[in-house]
């Protein structure tokens, strides 16, 4: 994702499609394109109890960008500053070639236009300080943007910090 | 220039305190309100769509006056003057002969609540209703009898609660986000929440503990759990000493009802009804049993919300820490004078008290006349009890589609002489209507001034984000304007919001710029609570939680009637319906991105049985109960309970005006059958026996 991840917690995660909707909204494209998908599984039954989960698919700005290398008029873009991968929209004739070299098909169409559009990252939000419009609208804190780093950083000391304290109040109850 | 408004949503009745970025008169965003830490900057689905909701050119865009047949969609655009000079001057006439008591005001309670009631004061008619009768009468009415206050003014401590059980209050798809966040930080820090439903929601997959319960069984279940809190004393003895009215006549009362009684009426094990009881109780006080939001589903309402207060004060959970708490206002924040009303003004004495629907009089002694009982509406009209009911005034409300028993509702709506509409969309009813009053969306107007009790209370403020986008008006400007015409404008002394916020803040020494920087003044920084040994306030005769109340007592309605086993109809289905996190009752099924991502309801019913009836999921049904009938899709699934069938409520749309919901799915009125709980005044929804077949 360039230097950027956006992270889904799913046990936050409620299903709710607000950041789908955002997104459709605040980048104005047509209905049917998704530039950053929710997928959810469930609830269903798992051993007689019922269970959910969900991740959010972006873009992922790869380092080596399938969509990037194939196409011909060169309309698709890297930042050099932080890696994202965005389209020219002048640039792009609307052939399709990065929607069918994208591994996961990302790359969506809009129909009005007759062009290929895709996420982002919301890059003029990012410039701004501001997180892209799926993380920031997302009521359940589901969804965390940031540096590859930072993230893991704070899952480990979450995490961590959990054992931690269960350590403690163990040590205390011995006592 | 971009701007941010702090204001208050209204896509749903929630009304989240949000944020709206504005750039040339367009709204870029919707986000919480950042001075709002619960709400953490999100808001749900709706709260996005609302700038589709805006924009959409399916909106009511000017006054109309009907041209064609009721419903034909033949409409006439007319201006403001008109149109209100035309309403006007039919209800005159009316009231000439039938008396202004032949108007009936119903409306979806809102911030202009007040100014409505208003109006019918002073027009002189005692008929005004609103839709949380039909939503939650008997909560309210069980609240009262046994603490004093309605629904409305309590509360759930979900940030510090121990152990939440809830009874299909499915907080994560109905949700309301600031308790919704406070609830899933306490869940991340070891919080227990025990979920009880015929059918698996998203709460359910978010439960330590989900019981699959058969529908209409909570009662049982719940006078279960009291027989093992009483007999294993696992309840707060000093709190119930102190507080609670009834508790030997309880202890007498549920005694037959032990957890192998039970058993046989729910279908959840007598073990699992023990371990409930005593692990909630290991907790006790911070033990939240949820009395619900929506409370219209059995005949037996009342009682079932009754027991789960009840189960509160065992646990001496009401006005505790992680427990209900009482909602506090301006005068326990010190303050000496509330807000100003203006439906406190003095009016005309009525000539006529007699309400439409009885509710505080003969038929509903005990239901709240502050909000009427909404579902006798159609009695009232058929039958001219007590008296021709001539008028109606929909406003911001759709009683044909969230009321039960479609058919009667619509006979009753064709026999109105007029029917006087005002909302933002089209709707069923407004599509009946004679002539309609188009309001301006939230987000293009400012209303009046919102009371936000709580722990820690609060003045919150709906201000216009941008100029209506079409020929609407806000309701209170719209008010007034019916009022001047009919020779009542003094009681409504104002001419824009702000004149409203002044007479509202008159005794406060608040003024309305204190509200810019957030949108809201706050009028605590600290929770207040009452000392729970000695200090709370219970409103009732004995000031005490009166599980005898004196309130039923005295109107010779039993506190603690014998347990009723429910029916069963092997070949039928129970009908449950309920929400999805996309739609609000009837209100969003047509907004662009909500449509689109739920675009119809689908009739959810177990896998076992569907085999039997040879459905395979996603064929087209037959539905049909006592009240009506229709066509929809099956969704066959092993997340219901075999005797129970569920389909989302607000489907159905046939106003022709709402193109992408227009005969999208089915309506869940026209199947739900005119069964009511005769004591707390709620219709009950979700009572009807069903047949389901594979067309
Ligand atoms: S569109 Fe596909 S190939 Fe291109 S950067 Fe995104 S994920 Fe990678
Ligand atoms: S907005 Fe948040 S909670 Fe809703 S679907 Fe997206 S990630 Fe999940
Ligand atoms: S829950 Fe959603 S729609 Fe309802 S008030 Fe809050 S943001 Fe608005």
């Amino acid at each position: 994702m360039g230097d950027y991840i956006i992270t889904t917690n799913p046990n936050r995660c409620i299903a709710c499609h607000a950041c789908e909707i955002a997104c459709k909204s605040e980048k104005n494209i047509p209905l049917e394109a998704t530039l950053g998908k929710i997928v959810v599984l469930g609830p269903k039954m798992v051993n007689g109890k019922p269970k959910m989960s969900s991740v959010f698919v972006p873009c992922f700005h790869c380092e080596k960008a399938w969509c990037l290398e194939a196409c011909p008029t060169e309309a698709i873009r890297r930042r050099e500053k932080d890696g994202l991968v965005y389209i020219i929209e002048s640039l792009c004739v609307g052939c399709k070639a990065c929607i069918m070299a994208c591994p996961w098909h990302i790359p969506q169409w809009n129909s009005e236009t007759g062009k290929a559009i895709k996420c982002d990252l919301c890059m003029d939000r990012i410039d701004q300080g501001l997180e892209p419009a799926c993380v920031s609208v997302c009521p359940t804190d589901a969804l965390s943007f940031g540096r590859p780093e930072e993230l893991s950083d704070k899952t480990r000391e979450a995490y961590a910090h959990g054992l931690l304290e269960r350590n403690l109040s163990a040590t205390s109850v011995r006592l | 220039m971009k701007k941010h408004i702090n204001t208050l949503c209204f896509m749903c009745s929630v009304r989240c305190p949000i944020q709206v970025e504005v750039e040339n008169e367009q709204v870029i965003s919707i986000r919480g309100n950042p001075h709002v830490p619960a709400m953490k900057g999100g808001v749900c689905p709706k709260g996005v769509a609302a700038v589709a909701a805006l924009n959409d050119t399916q909106r009511i865009q000017s006054p109309l006056i009907r041209t064609g047949e009721r419903g034909s969609g033949q409409w006439k655009r007319v201006s403001w003057e008109d149109a209100l000079d035309y309403t006007a001057d039919r209800c005159k006439a009316i009231f000439d002969t039938y008396g202004a008591k032949s108007a009936v005001y119903c409306e979806r309670a809102n911030l202009i609540s007040d100014i409505s009631k208003s109006f019918q004061k002073a027009i002189g008619s005692p008929n005004h209703f609103t839709h949380d009768t039909v939503c939650k009468g008997s909560i309210n009415t069980a609240c009262r009898s046994m603490i004093g206050y309605t629904d409305g003014q309590i509360n759930a401590d979900w940030t510090h609660a121990k152990h939440v059980v809830l009874y299909g209050r499915n907080v994560f798809e109905s949700v309301e986000i600031k308790a919704m966040n406070s609830f899933m930080a306490a869940l991340e820090k070891g919080t227990k929440l025990t979920y009880i439903d015929p059918r698996v929601t998203i709460t359910a997959a978010k439960a330590h503990d989900y019981k699959m319960i058969r529908p209409g069984g909570d009662l049982a279940f719940n006078y279960a759990l009291m027989n093992v809190i009483i007999k294993e004393k696992l309840y707060d003895a000093p709190y119930v000493k102190r507080w609670v009215e009834g508790f030997n006549e309880l202890s007498r009362f549920v005694d037959p009802y032990t957890p192998e009684w039970a058993e046989k009426e729910t279908g959840i094990p007598a073990a699992e009804i023990v371990s409930l009881a005593r692990e909630v109780s290991r907790v006790k006080p911070a033990v939240v049993f949820h009395y619900g939001y929506r409370g219209s589903h059995h005949p037996t309402e009342v009682y079932f919300r009754r027991s789960i207060l009840i189960l509160n004060a065992l646990m001496g959970s009401i006005e505790s820490k992680g427990g209900l708490f009482i909602k506090k206002g301006l005068k326990d924040a010190g303050y000496k004078a509330g807000l100003r009303t203006f439906s406190s003004q003095k009016f005309p004495e009525m000539e006529d008290k007699r309400r439409f629907d009885g509710c505080g009089q003969d038929k509903f002694p005990i239901a709240d006349p502050a909000h009427g009982v909404g579902f006798m509406f159609p009695h009232a009209v058929i039958h001219e009890d007590p008296y021709p009911i001539k008028v109606l005034f929909a406003f911001r409300y759709d009683p044909l589609l969230s009321n039960p028993d479609y058919n009667t509702n619509l006979k009753a709506l064709q026999k109105l002489d007029l029917i006087v509409a005002s909302d933002v969309n089209f709707g069923a009813t407004t599509a009946l209507a004679d002539v309609i009053l188009p309001e301006s969306f939230f987000l293009e107007r400012s209303d009046p001034l919102q009371m936000g009790s709580g722990l820690k209370p609060a003045i919150n403020r709906r201000i216009a984000c941008v100029r209506p986008r079409f020929d609407t008006k806000p309701m209170w400007w719209i008010v007034k304007q019916l009022a001047d015409r009919l020779g009542v404008g003094q009681y409504f002394p104002y001419d824009t919001a702000e004149d409203i916020w002044k007479y509202q803040l008159a005794d406060l020494d608040i003024k309305i710029e204190d509200f810019d920087e957030t949108g809201f003044v706050s009028l605590s920084d600290k929770a207040i609570w009452w000392d729970r040994n000695d200090g709370i306030n219970f409103k009732t005769p004995s000031g005490k939680i009166e599980v005898v109340s004196d309130l039923m007592e005295s109107h010779g309605i039993p506190s603690l009637p014998a347990y009723q086993p429910l029916d069963r109809q092997p070949d039928a289905f129970r009908l449950m319906c309920g929400r999805c996190v996309a739609h609000t009752n009837v209100m969003t099924q047509n907004n662009l991105y909500l449509n689109h991502l739920v675009p119809e309801n689908r009739l959810w019913i177990n896998e076992r049985r569907a085999e039997e009836l040879r459905i395979a999921d996603g064929d087209r049904i037959e539905v049909a109960s006592g009240a009506g009938k229709g066509e929809m899709r099956a969704f066959v699934t092993d997340l219901i309970h075999p005797e129970a069938a569920f389909m989302l409520h607000g489907f159905g749309h046939k106003e022709i005006d709402s193109k992408r919901s227009y005969g999208k799915g089915v309506a869940d009125a026209l199947l739900q059958e005119r069964l009511y709980d005769r004591i707390g005044g709620s219709p009950a929804l979700d009572h009807t026996w069903i047949t389901v077949k594979k067309l």
